[in-house]
């Protein structure tokens, strides 16, 4: 099965639902290597996730990196509350970069909804998906898919049965019967002769049992974790300075290097005169790479200047001709050629569109590459010696990273140790099929004889980057007699095929999403909220002028198209009613909405937004409701849905990737234009405690964020926007 | 030319090249890795340490000018006995996600309110332009002005 690519990506609520999930124990090999990797003296394992000590203390290995999406602690409260521990003894750790740590239930649940066929696939049994996710590898972070999938079904489940484990052998130990025995706080009580035990007693007898494959868990009444604001565990050495990223690693007698890669992507290295770099007081060597240099030197400073000297001569492969402005044309043509690569919807479209009572509009819709511009730019260090490789660094899996690393050190796995550190950021940048810093450490490591690291420049970071493609659509649709929708089209060039991750939501009896596949020398890359930031901009923007076309209210003119009782509605009046929807507003300032539904969980906002004297955006309030179901951790659950507007906010109103002779233009935050603070409007999130099953939460707080802002600025101005980024379009 | 300068109140002497800016010779002279390489120009922050009081982007601080200067970082700002009331106040509020950009966040913070202690909404504007991807900054904001309200006057 090939996994390379979108894999974890899907669309629509979790077709598994919600309920009781078995989890398969029985793949010994695993278990028996996830032991010998963990287990120190007097610590017992259960399923390789959970570990307690006989000290009493709850270790929790987390196959999700915590790059501050705050996910490690959100799984510990899932586990925590179905095992009845005693928070306060709770820590998580990353689970080893091994294949004994292959996420099974994450595999449960993406590969079963890349199959088309979720119904069809519940019934392969366990542990195909848990041999798959060793194999794949699978131990990824992405697809908002930490709590909906790894916490839904699998570590709820390993608590709860590593709970019930506890229970008996408690009973046994006791000679009471299970019904009398009360689990709290890692401890089990047997209330008539009051006697009790702790965990930490029982772990090592209750380990030894078969755990239940099909516990039950708990309902939302019975939650003491799940729900509550708790401190996130990764905090507080992030505010002292000693929390320790992957460009933070330093050894002894360590060297540090910094590369140039073709700047056009594709390109590769024809030559390059090492001495100007050489002639640098501190730089130690020069490594020609395929498709970069590298300059290798006693500190960052030094071998950036060495870099700089140098000047590399490489080819385009055959991309020089290739610009922002030929990539827009060629998807245009593509579209206007009419031959689609893939099709969905529903109903007689052309039908539709030919009759003669309808009211029709089209429009044509524009976004750019988009940069994730993470915080720490790439840096790994490696050291090679004796035919062993070891690697420090950030990346968002680190199965894969290892297995990338032997394959381009030419080792094999067991030979490479990778030490996975905290990130600061990734969005999506940092899969290792894009994340090139791996191959080149592989590849410098070998070729310096001291323990060595790459850091990238900045400009290199916004440079090489794995953008979120540059997009065209073009909308049609036309109104029925009752003012209500009665056909859409959406014609879309791109790489990938969005349609199954991005839900249509309205009622409209006929609909085609045509996708156009577009192909440049750009990598398929992830970027925050993926495919549903054009769609989500495409069809709310779409929506709008339809409202509009409509002489109706664009809240109401949604309502119109959304089912009765159905979440989406009560998501669009919940927010319509928090913001004061339709209460006056001062001249020049104009309130906008978006409905989005991605990764699970539905999102409205309402944005305020006028123009200042000089053309930019005032963004003066963002207000916002979300539905994915249960909130695990709601302090938690706010930030990610703030982070994610403001993000929004910042790709629509000045970030852009561009290229001129196949090369981007853009070279740091001067011009590529991240938000700050000043910038940053109120941000008011609430959410709606359904029920419905767990939906992500890093990614869809994005994606309304753009078309909200824009529908806002077109009350405002009268000027529709159709293309991102909205900057000088409106001086 | 070897530096002589103060950190974190400590003496220290610098040995890397005059032009060497300060932010790399405190990671890698002296392994303060809390002040963050960000983008090199000044453009970000992440490096924002404190030189004689101010804040500055290390980044763009030649080793060769801060010779008998006084340098606080991340590191310098309080400690696990006496954290500084916006270490606190970042803890209460939950303000980090990734983290990589919030010691310069803190440290711009810290300087606003040792000159300003109760800033307005403005001058928060105008002192808080460090660049945070995972948008803090309504955090940031509420972190700021429970210090600011609760504190007034304590000095950074």
């Amino acid at each position: 099965m090939k996994l390379q690519r979108r894999y974890f990506l899907f669309g629509g609520a979790a077709a598994l639902g919600a309920g009781v999930f078995g989890v398969w124990w029985g793949d010994r090999a695993a278990l028996a290597r996830a032991k010998r990797i963990t287990l120190g003296k007097d610590q017992s394992s259960f399923a390789g996730w959970l570990k307690i000590g006989a000290d009493d203390s709850i270790t929790i290995y987390s196959p999700h990196i915590d790059f501050g999406q705050g996910s490690q602690t959100a799984l510990a409260q899932m586990l925590a509350d179905e095992l009845d521990a005693d928070w306060s003894k709770v820590r998580v750790e990353q689970a080893p970069p091994d294949y004994a740590f292959g996420n099974g239930a994450l595999a449960r649940v993406f590969i079963s909804q890349m199959s088309g066929h979720p119904d069809a696939m519940q019934h392969v049994p366990d542990p195909v998906y848990a041999m798959l996710a060793r194999n794949v590898p699978l131990q990824i972070t992405g697809g908002s898919s930490a709590i909906r999938a790894t916490g839904q079904y699998g570590f709820r489940v390993v608590g709860a049965a590593a709970r019930l484990a506890l229970l008996a052998a408690a009973a046994d130990r006791l000679g009471a019967p299970r019904s009398e025995l009360v689990a709290s706080a890692s401890t089990i009580t047997h209330a008539k002769s009051g006697r009790s035990l702790r965990y930490g007693e029982l772990a090592a007898a209750a380990a030894e049992r078969s755990l239940a494959a099909e516990p039950v868990l708990k309902t939302r009444d019975q939650y003491t974790f799940i729900g509550k604001p708790i401190d996130r565990f990764d905090i507080p050495a992030k505010v002292n300075g000693s929390a320790k990223y992957g460009i933070d690693v330093a050894l002894p007698d360590m060297r540090v290097a910094t590369v140039i890669a073709a700047p056009v992507r594709g390109g590769k290295l024809i030559s390059v005169d090492h001495a100007p770099a050489m002639a640098v007081k501190g730089v130690e060597k020069v490594i020609a790479l395929d498709d970069a240099v590298v300059v290798v030197a006693t500190g960052y400073w030094p071998a950036l200047k060495g870099a700089r000297a140098l000047a590399p001569k490489f080819s385009d492969g055959g991309h020089g001709g290739l610009s922002s402005a030929s990539i827009y044309a060629a998807q245009d043509q593509l579209i206007a050629g009419g031959k689609p690569d893939n099709v969905a919807g529903k109903g007689d479209v052309p039908a539709a569109f030919a009759r003669a009572d309808l009211k029709p509009l089209s429009a044509q819709y524009r976004v750019p590459f988009l940069h994730h511009a993470a915080m720490e730019p790439f840096a790994m260090t490696g050291h090679y010696a004796n035919g062993r490789l070891e690697v420090w660094g950030a990346t968002q899996d680190p199965l894969s990273t290892r297995n990338q690393l032997a394959k381009f050190a030419g080792l094999s796995v067991d030979d490479v140790t990778y030490h996975q550190m905290l990130m600061g950021g990734g969005f999506g940048r940092r899969f290792p099929p894009y994340t090139q810093i791996i191959e080149q450490i592989a590849r410098v490591a070998k070729q310096v004889d001291h323990p060595v690291k790459i850091i990238w420049s900045r400009e290199e970071d916004v440079k090489q980057g794995a953008y979120r493609p540059q997009s065209s659509g073009h909308l049609r649709a036309a109104l029925g007699p009752d003012g209500k929708i009665a056909v859409w089209q959406t014609d879309y060039a791109q790489l990938p095929d969005a349609e199954g991750e991005v839900a249509f939501l309205y009622q409209v009896p006929a609909t085609t999403r045509r996708h156009y596949k577009y192909i440049s020398n750009q990598v398929d890359a992830y970027w925050r909220s993926v495919n549903s930031t054009q769609h989500g901009f495409y069809n709310e923007s779409f929506m709008d002028e339809l409202a509009h076309l409509a002489g109706a209210d664009p809240y109401q003119f949604r309502r119109a198209h959304l089912p009765a009782g159905s979440r989406h509605l009560a998501v669009l009046d919940a927010v319509a009613q928090r913001s004061g929807w339709g209460s006056p507003l001062p001249a020049g300032t104009g309130r906008g909405i978006a409905l989005v539904e991605s990764f699970g969980t539905i999102c409205a906002q309402v944005i305020e937004a006028s123009v200042k004297p000089d053309g930019t955006p005032q963004v003066h309030k963002v207000t916002a409701v979300v539905d994915c179901g249960t909130t695990v951790n709601p302090k938690n659950a706010e930030a990610q849905v703030q982070g994610g507007i403001l993000m929004g906010l910042s790709t629509a109103l000045g970030e852009a990737i561009t290229l001129t002779n196949g090369a981007v233009d853009q070279n740091s935050f001067t011009d590529y234009p991240v938000l700050k603070l000043p910038d940053a409007p109120m941000v008011d999130v609430h959410f709606i405690e359904s029920g419905a099953p767990i939906g992500g939460l890093g990614e869809p707080g994005l994606p309304p964020a753009a078309p909200a802002l824009a529908n806002a600025l077109f009350v405002a101005t009268g000027k529709r926007i159709r293309n991102l980024p909205i900057a000088g379009q409106l001086a | 030319m070897p530096v002589e300068a103060r950190v974190n109140g400590n003496p220290v002497t610098f040995r890397a090249d005059d032009d060497t800016p300060l932010l790399w010779v405190l990671r890698e002279e002296l392994g303060l890795t809390g002040t963050k390489f960000g983008c090199g120009i000044g453009a970000c922050g992440a490096c924002s340490v404190h030189i004689d009081g101010d804040v500055m982007r290390s980044c763009g601080v030649p080793v060769n000018t801060v010779a008998g200067k006084t340098i606080v970082t991340i590191e310098g700002l309080g400690n696990p006995q006496a954290p500084h009331p916006l270490q606190t106040a970042w803890i209460a509020h939950q303000v980090p996600q990734c983290g990589y950009c919030q010691s310069g966040q803190l440290m711009a913070a810290a300087a606003l309110l040792a000159h300003t202690p109760q800033p307005s909404g403005d001058q928060i504007n105008a002192a808080m332009t460090n660049i945070c991807r995972c948008a803090t900054y309504v955090r940031i904001r509420e972190a700021i002005h429970a210090v600011a309200g609760a504190t007034a006057g304590v000095p950074a």
